[in-house]
């Protein structure tokens, strides 16, 4: 039956297309079917029933909705940076159908109404299924703990002070006694505020150039080791947001080989960029953690072949255009993400040889889903029908004023990657077609 | 030769031409101020605008004379009054100020890169007088135009910069631009203050002062940028003196020709000693007056003007040709 993309029904067939399940991408094309929102059937060759309305890949690879375990939709109180809606719709644009909020909104997700409401906002969007994380600080003031347990119990899927680092190292360790009670993972922005001080950028070569304070990198791995060790005496599982340097995959490297329950990400921007691009002092490469050396790209990007570091999470941290043409001390840390972060780490890791297209998919959808435990990321009969379109071979230029995301400021503008999300399905549903 | 750039962000971004160029010209400038009447009228009808967002005393009134020195019109913009203060982006400021028809800018900012900002978005050319630790190219000017007087040719001599190199524009304009003519440059002071990677910057590093001055031709005393700092950087003043501080003692461990230089405000007895800062082997107010000319001869080849035009000296006439 003739496929209308504008009258997508409940049940159809995606033909023709090359499935990439459990780390692997096969070579012989495939299909699925949908019903209702869930995948009644999927396999290899041309789908059995020839009544239903199909969806002809033309040799797409199809991909598992992807999953990013840390994105900043700064509602409520920022809305001018982001939203729900428009967070979830560049989420969509760049293939995802999951993510995991942070809680570092206005006032911060510290209380069960306020993970509820996030919850709302997303039902009422509808293009993204968003996952809360919580507080693991009354305001994030790093002194006294939220209500983990009626937290979890409202939907929070894990714990943290993202943005303002948990200096109280007691604090931490019963943030991690609480969350391993509940069975949730607590997750730190590893940063010692007194090593980092007023730095804004790499404490290097280019910092002591510019002029601009440094952050170096012990700031990051010794409150990483702090942390680990925490874990390790506690038992609670540490989620380690954003690597960003050799020592911290190091450690985190040790501490898995000695069992202790430690998860960790790391952005397409730490894996592609160094701390050269600030030369030209624009705040689109300013962030926390900072760009890095080579030396540390090349030891994050080895830490996540080997499986030492889980997944790749985005960062996604949208700020205004005013804000960002502030003067590199004093404009705000972060950058958007979702819509480039496959294509970044298609066109750096992939096209590079590093990791191949399955191993990349894994570490964005089933990989990053298990780090809070959440129940998608995988295409397996019987499941939720998320799903993504992705052409491999596409190359596109990044127009940071194409992007859907509220706020424009990539680091990527201008730069040619390869790969392309074409479109994006959530419950069966289409949440983005490329072009639209 | 001119300018390649319509402004001034750094040494860095200079050739050793276009500096040799600068300093030739702040030459013939420097020759005007020895006359009764130390104006000519180069920059007539022309605006500059002194656009401090940093409070400045010296460096806004060195390139104040050298605009009123030169015949333009100026504009002081305070910061302490602006709508900077009401939360107006620099941008924006910067471009009503150019809409009003203006044709260089000279800016203090407390932002490294703030005046190669301005640069980009703005028409009009820009002066960089500080860019919170990262540049002052006047200063590096006036500073190099100093020694030249004394030394001539600066290849292969031996500059040591004292002080708190981490938070320094200064030290890092002297870096780029003596590197550039071949001078050898030492930096010292203690490790809280010298970044690891200045190194890199074709610079050697020196922790212990009398070794850091015993083969110096010229030693550039910085100031402790008191306000910059955390009050862990240093044990204190004292200390500092003791360990750092510019003595009547240290110059004796250096070459007698060996003199020592400081881009002020100096603290007394921190730094440097009352005694070196009033003696003789001092040149302080040597690179005072140099500013000025330093200041005049930018501001002369950013607004076009010719270098060949000021060979013997600049007529009263003009840019020369009258």
């Amino acid at each position: 039956m003739e496929w209308n993309w504008k009258r997508i029904p409940a049940e159809y067939l995606v033909a023709n297309v090359r499935l990439c399940r459990d780390g692997k991408l096969s070579a012989r094309p495939g299909f699925l079917h949908v019903q209702k929102g869930r995948l009644v059937a999927l396999g290899l060759g041309a789908p059995t029933r020839e009544d239903l309305p199909a969806l002809d890949g033309g040799g797409l690879v199809c991909a598992p909705g992807l999953v990013d375990v840390h994105v900043h939709f700064r509602e409520p109180g920022q809305e001018e940076k982001e939203t729900v809606a428009t967070g979830s719709r560049a989420a969509a644009a760049g293939g995802f159908t999951a993510v995991v909020t942070m809680p570092n909104t206005r006032p911060p997700v510290d209380d069960a109404p306020m993970v509820r409401y996030l919850l709302d906002r997303a039902e009422e969007t509808g293009l993204c299924r968003v996952f809360p994380t919580a507080a693991i600080s009354k305001g994030q003031e790093g002194e006294t703990l939220t209500e983990f347990g009626d937290l979890v119990k409202a939907g929070a899927v894990g714990f943290t002070d993202d943005g303002r680092p948990v200096m109280h190292g007691k604090l931490m360790q019963y943030a991690l006694q609480y969350a391993r009670m509940l069975g949730v993972p607590v997750t730190c922005h590893a940063e010692d505020t007194t090593l980092a001080g007023k730095g804004v950028m790499h404490a290097g070569y280019w910092s002591t150039k510019l002029g601009l304070a440094g952050l170096p990198r012990l700031a990051e791995d010794a409150m990483v080791f702090r942390d680990v060790e925490l874990a390790r005496t506690t038992g609670g599982h540490l989620h380690v947001a954003h690597v960003s340097t050799r020592g911290t995959v190091e450690i985190i490297r040790r501490a898995r080989e000695q069992g202790v329950n430690v998860t960790a990400e790391v952005t397409p921007h730490h894996l592609s960029l160094d701390h050269s691009c600030c030369r030209d002092f624009s705040p689109l490469f300013k962030m926390s953690p900072p760009l890095r050396e080579q030396d540390d790209i090349e030891a994050v990007t080895q830490g996540l072949v080997d499986g030492v570091l889980d997944c790749i999470a985005s960062d996604h941290a949208p700020h205004t255009a005013m804000e960002k043409e502030l003067m590199f001390d004093q404009a705000p840390f972060g950058v958007v993400g979702l819509e480039t972060a496959l294509a970044v780490c298609h066109t750096h890791l992939v096209r590079t040889g590093k990791l191949d297209l399955g191993q990349l998919v894994e570490r964005m959808t089933s990989r990053a889903a298990a780090t809070y435990g959440l129940p998608c990321g995988t295409l397996e009969e019987g499941g939720e029908a998320d799903f993504l379109l992705f052409d491999p071979d596409e190359e596109w230029t990044v127009q940071p004023e194409l992007l859907k995301s509220k706020s424009k400021n990539t680091p990527y503008g201008g730069q040619k990657l390869t790969g392309r999300v074409k479109a994006t399905f959530l419950r069966g549903r289409l949440t983005h077609r490329d072009g639209e | 030769m001119s300018l390649r750039s319509k402004d001034l962000i750094g040494l860095e971004e200079l050739s050793r031409e276009e500096i040799l160029t600068i300093l030739e010209a702040a030459e013939a400038f420097r020759t005007i101020f020895d006359r009764p009447i130390r104006k000519v009228p180069i920059m007539r009808g022309r605006t500059v605008v002194n656009f401090f967002v940093e409070p400045s005393t010296r460096t806004r009134i060195s390139f104040e004379l050298a605009e009123k020195r030169l015949s333009a019109d100026i504009v002081n913009f305070d910061a302490s009054t602006s709508s900077l203060k009401k939360g107006e982006t620099l941008r924006d400021t910067a471009e009503n100020i150019q809409a009003m028809k203006i044709d260089m800018i000279v800016v203090r900012h407390s932002s490294p890169g703030a005046a190669a900002y301005l640069g980009r978005v703005l028409k009009a050319s820009v002066i960089n007088a500080g860019d919170g630790a990262h540049e002052h190219p006047t200063q590096g000017l006036l500073d190099i135009m100093t020694m030249r007087q004394r030394l001539g040719n600066l290849e292969g001599r031996k500059v040591t910069i004292i002080g708190d190199i981490a938070q320094s524009r200064v030290a890092r304009s002297n870096i780029y631009g003596l590197t550039k003519l071949g001078a050898e440059v030492t930096v010292c002071g203690p490790p809280t203050m010298v970044p690891a990677a200045i190194s890199r910057l074709g610079v050697k590093v020196e922790h212990d002062l009398r070794r850091a001055v015993a083969d110096a031709d010229v030693l550039n005393v910085l100031r402790i940028q008191l306000e910059r700092h955390s009050q862990m950087v240093f044990p204190g003043n004292r200390e500092y003196h003791l360990m750092f501080g510019v003595t009547e003692e240290v110059l004796r461990h250096t070459k007698p020709a060996c003199f020592v230089m400081h881009p002020g405000p100096m603290n007394r007895d921190v730094e440097i000693s009352s005694e070196v800062a009033d003696g003789p082997r001092q040149v302080i107010l040597e690179q005072v007056t140099n500013g000025v000319a330093v200041r005049m001869a930018v501001i002369y080849l950013l607004s076009g003007g010719d270098p060949r035009q000021l060979g013997g000296g600049v007529r009263a006439g003009g840019r020369g040709e009258d």
